[in-house]
């Protein structure tokens, strides 16, 4: 029965008009459309971001630049932080999110598809109302449009006395918007996971990017809704009269501080554990081995996602926290290099003895696997109070998060993208293209954010939209703009691969890599409702099963 | 098949490549965490070229981490370039590699060596925590307040009475002698942090909270730092300067400072200029009716190398520009221009080269 409406649909949609087909996107309540719609929004934006992150470079090429004004500086700053973390990187992860977990764990659609398509379109006005403030606010004092409070937008620089425009109210709204939508897609994720399984996938034979996207859900759901209440108080504070975080009127600029860290630092893991996920699918498939200790991997998740959440402070080590205070955040946040340790050596285990091919995604987890490492290790060193205290807040903490955002996120996303392109257009991208996206990404990624250490240790404030000669920062600043244009002509030949596969490439077939878990058993791009029959698994690699019945999993877990 | 063994031949290729440049990259990063070590000139203001003991002793962890951190890289490093190398695929006979699923005691080895690691660097850390932050103040210690302007700093000795700007001068400070200062951080506005990378790591001063850190400077010169906690439009020219003097120069400072202004007769006109316009607002000159304290104080103005909180260098033409048009030098200053006559400009800007 399922396959005849399958084909009927198909014929529909074959015969329509553009509008009609157009109007199906708007209205869709299918999770692959919806996945589609987040990452293509997420890409808008990306580049948006981009050129904001450009901008930011030109004007710190060299000291004492006049490229673009203070204030324009501090507003891309602001803009691209917000942006690449709340309008890129979180819809993008939610979009491959919605776009695979049902396919992944057998199910037709998600539990609530209505709150998808909600959870969706909010996001995306989160955003649009979050770029409306460059028409409709003005900033910090006698400043113009657009937000300029930097993204973790300190008190009592957002109080009205010191932001007295609109702009500030345009950045707490989009986020508040954009942070309903996120718990919507959260509780989603969870609701999905656990309950849509398809016969014999008991939790333990989930797959790992289900596993990790519950627990980044889990996450969401406990580290968003403390900004959304920080922006519903900041809003008060704004317009009804409240002191929360007005420090004049006794309120606390540090209190501030705790509401957004208790959500920003959970939010670094709830952007990196989907990352792991596609580590987790691509590195076996590539390895042609199952992935190494997958019971360690999902208690090493699981740990992260608890631990991750008694680490917050540790960005606030200059705040005057008392040393007992210090060093409990040391602690708790040097713990979570345990979890990720192991991680990183499930990885290597999981290539250890296999048969490596090094495509597209293989080379962008590879490039991730070492660019993670060194951002763990960056990040220990900021652990250390003491130390932290040199540099939090320069550009070493900048080139930190960003190793940990570009180098591994971002790299991770774009293996993703290539690992499941096929799956979703039906077609093979140009693995040639593909290699000069990487080695071009590679090479600006290094040029940009290797360098950008250094300032750092040479005592460069971030934030800064000018600087002063002689103090040994200028060679790198130079370095570190220029490794921007490698990067730009990566993402140019990733997004000239991507719209010429769409209409040219060659047909990618049900399953082009050869792997092994269930979104490869269903055509590609596969029909509204994802299986004709729901399939019954017996281990975590079903497709392993089918393809080798003499020594199948299920035998050994 | 021709096709899949070219493939094959540039993933061999490629992979080759990979390894190497990810290696070379990487090492590159390591080198120049080194590099930043040499850069030793003392315009530079390096973390790694200490000239206090908060700042030596955050040094002193800070290479311990490293080397640490440093020897994890190298192991897990290998590992990895060893297994790309080792275990790429070198025929197309499609058969699979044996399938391991995991082993417990690789797991439990690489759980507790992390924990150990974890450990030793959690003591080594949490030792210089507690010798920084809870350090008593000894007797002699020079005090002193440091109140965060948008975007400039104010320096108050209450012990001395002596109140200045932008320019914090300290004592040297040796074992033979040791008088560290001890500073109390609070801000009139918004948040500020007070970072000067050769003396001590940053503090925070926010509003409504009081912070305190210290240093004990080990040699005389001009150390240079700024604020490092975005704290509105012109955070970036909230530059700051510590003199530290040796002990008589300190000492001879410190008389020079506590004189009230000096007045002079040939500067008459740009005292009265000055008094009756709005500068008085913000700005004090001790002895005379001018007691604002929106803006830096005056009384020894000449004193001090630069103007606008470090942006410019004290001369009187950049005074002029300084007092014509604030936005010239650090746009989005608090202070007003001021829009004077040239005549009135030039009797002004004489007044204020005689408060010395």
């Amino acid at each position: 029965m399922a396959s005849e409406t399958i084909a009927l649909n198909l014929v529909k949609l074959g015969t329509r008009p553009i509008g009609d087909r157009l109007h199906d996107w708007v209205v869709t309540v299918d999770h692959k459309k919806l996945g589609i719609l987040y990452i293509l929004y997420a890409l808008m934006f990306l580049v948006i971001g981009g050129i904001e992150a450009t901008i930011i470079r030109i004007q710190l090429i060299v000291p004492h630049n006049h490229f673009v004004s203070a204030e324009v500086f501090n507003r891309m700053f602001t803009m691209h932080g917000t942006t690449m973390i709340f309008f890129v990187t979180m819809p993008i992860l939610f979009g491959f999110g919605t776009y695979l977990i049902p396919l992944m764990i057998g199910a037709r659609d998600m539990a609530f598809p209505r709150l998808n398509a909600l959870s969706f379109w909010l996001t995306a006005f989160g955003g649009l109302l979050l770029y409306y403030s460059f028409i409709g606010g003005s900033g910090l004092y006698g400043a113009g449009e657009a937000p300029d409070v930097g993204w973790f937008a300190y008190a009592p620089l957002t109080a009205r006395a010191f932001s007295p425009g609109h702009s500030t109210d345009f950045w707490t709204l989009g986020l508040l918007v954009s942070g309903f939508g996120s718990i919507g897609t959260a509780v989603n994720f969870i609701t999905t996971i656990l309950c849509m399984r398809c016969p014999g996938m008991t939790l333990g034979k989930m797959p790992l990017l289900a596993w990790m996207n519950l627990v980044m859900a889990g996450m969401v759901i406990l580290a968003v809704s403390p900004l959304t209440a920080a922006q519903l108080m900041l809003s008060i504070d704004r317009y009804l009269g409240g002191h929360f975080f007005d420090a004049q009127a006794g309120g606390s600029a540090v209190l501030w501080m705790h509401f957004f860290w208790i959500f920003g630092h959970p939010e670094v893991y709830i952007l990196v554990i989907p990352a792991f996920a596609f580590v987790s699918e691509i590195i076996p498939v590539f390895s042609r081995k199952p992935i190494f200790g997958y019971p360690v991997m999902v208690a090493a998740t699981v740990c992260i996602g608890f631990v991750s959440m008694s680490v917050w402070a540790h960005h606030m080590f200059t705040v005057g926290m008392s040393s007992y205070g210090n060093t409990f955040f040391v602690i708790t946040t040097m713990m979570v290099g345990i979890p990720t340790g192991i991680k990183i050596f499930n990885w290597i285990g999981t290539m250890w003895g296999g048969k490596i091919q090094f495509n597209a995604p293989m080379l962008f987890c590879i490039a991730f696997l070492f660019q993670f490492l060194l951002a763990g290790l960056t990040g220990i060193m900021l652990s250390a109070a003491p130390f932290n205290w040199q540099l939090t807040a320069s550009y070493f903490v900048v080139a930190h998060f960003h190793y940990m955002l570009v180098g591994a996120i971002l790299f991770a996303i774009f293996g993703g993208f290539y690992y499941w392109f096929p799956k979703m257009s039906g077609r093979m991208y140009n693995e040639t293209l593909a290699k000069w996206h990487f080695w071009l990404f590679l090479i600006g990624f290094h040029l940009t954010f290797d360098f950008m250490h250094i300032p750092g240790i040479l005592g460069m404030p971030r934030r800064i939209y000018t600087y002063e000669p002689g103090r040994g920062w200028e060679i790198w600043n130079l370095i570190v703009t220029i490794g921007v244009v490698f990067q730009i002509a990566g993402v140019v030949a990733f997004v000239i691969n991507m719209l010429r596969s769409l209409v040219k490439g060659e047909s990618a077939g049900n399953d082009p890599w050869d792997a092994w878990t269930l979104e490869w058993s269903t055509s590609s791009p596969p029909h509204d409702y994802n299986f004709a029959r729901i399939p019954v698994i017996r281990s975590r690699r079903p497709l392993w099963d089918l393809k080798h019945p003499e020594d199948p999993d299920w035998k050994y877990e | 098949m021709k096709d899949t063994e070219r493939e094959r031949k540039w993933g061999n290729i490629v992979g080759t490549v990979a390894g190497i440049l990810i290696l070379l990259a990487s090492l590159l990063l390591a080198t120049n965490l080194c590099a930043a070590d040499a850069a030793t000139s003392p315009a530079i203001p390096s973390i790694f070229n200490p000239q206090s003991t908060p700042a030596d002793s955050i040094y002193h962890l800070s290479i311990f981490v490293l080397a640490v951190t440093g020897v994890i890289f190298a192991i897990v490093f290998s590992l990895i370039a060893y297994a790309i190398t080792k275990f790429r695929r070198r025929s197309e006979d499609g058969a699979e590699p044996p399938q391991v699923y995991g082993s417990n005691q690789m797991e439990i080895a690489w759980t507790v060596i992390p924990v150990l690691i974890v450990l030793v660097l959690f003591m080594a850390t949490a030792r210089v925590i507690h010798a920084i932050e809870d350090a008593r103040m000894p007797k002699g210690a020079i005090e002193v307040t440091a109140i965060g302007h948008q975007y400039w700093w104010e320096f108050r000795y209450p012990a001395l009475g002596i109140v200045t700007a932008n320019e914090l001068h300290v004592p040297v400070s040796n074992s033979s002698r040791p008088s560290p200062t001890f500073l109390k951080l609070i801000s009139a506005d918004t948040d500020h942090s007070f970072w000067v990378p050769r003396l001590a790591g940053k503090t925070d001063l926010i509003p409504n909270r009081v912070n305190r850190m210290w240093i004990d400077p080990h040699d005389v010169g001009v150390y240079v730092g700024q604020c490092a906690q975005f704290c509105g439009i012109q955070h970036a020219k909230m530059l700051l300067r510590v003199y530290v003097d040796s002990p008589q120069q300190f000492a001879q400072w410190v008389q020079e400072e506590k004189r009230p202004a000096q007045s002079s007769d040939a500067a008459e006109e740009g005292r009265r200029i000055f008094e009756t316009t709005s500068c008085i607002n913000c700005h004090s000159v001790s002895g005379t009716v001018a007691d604002g304290r929106f803006g830096p104080d005056l009384t020894h103005l000449m004193s001090r190398d630069t103007i606008a909180s470090g942006a410019t260098p004290n001369t009187p033409e950049n005074l002029k520009m300084w007092i014509q048009d604030p936005d010239a030098i650090k746009p989005g200053s608090l202070m007003p221009a001021m829009k004077l006559n040239d005549p009135d400009l030039d009797a002004l800007t004489a007044y204020l080269e005689t408060l010395r």
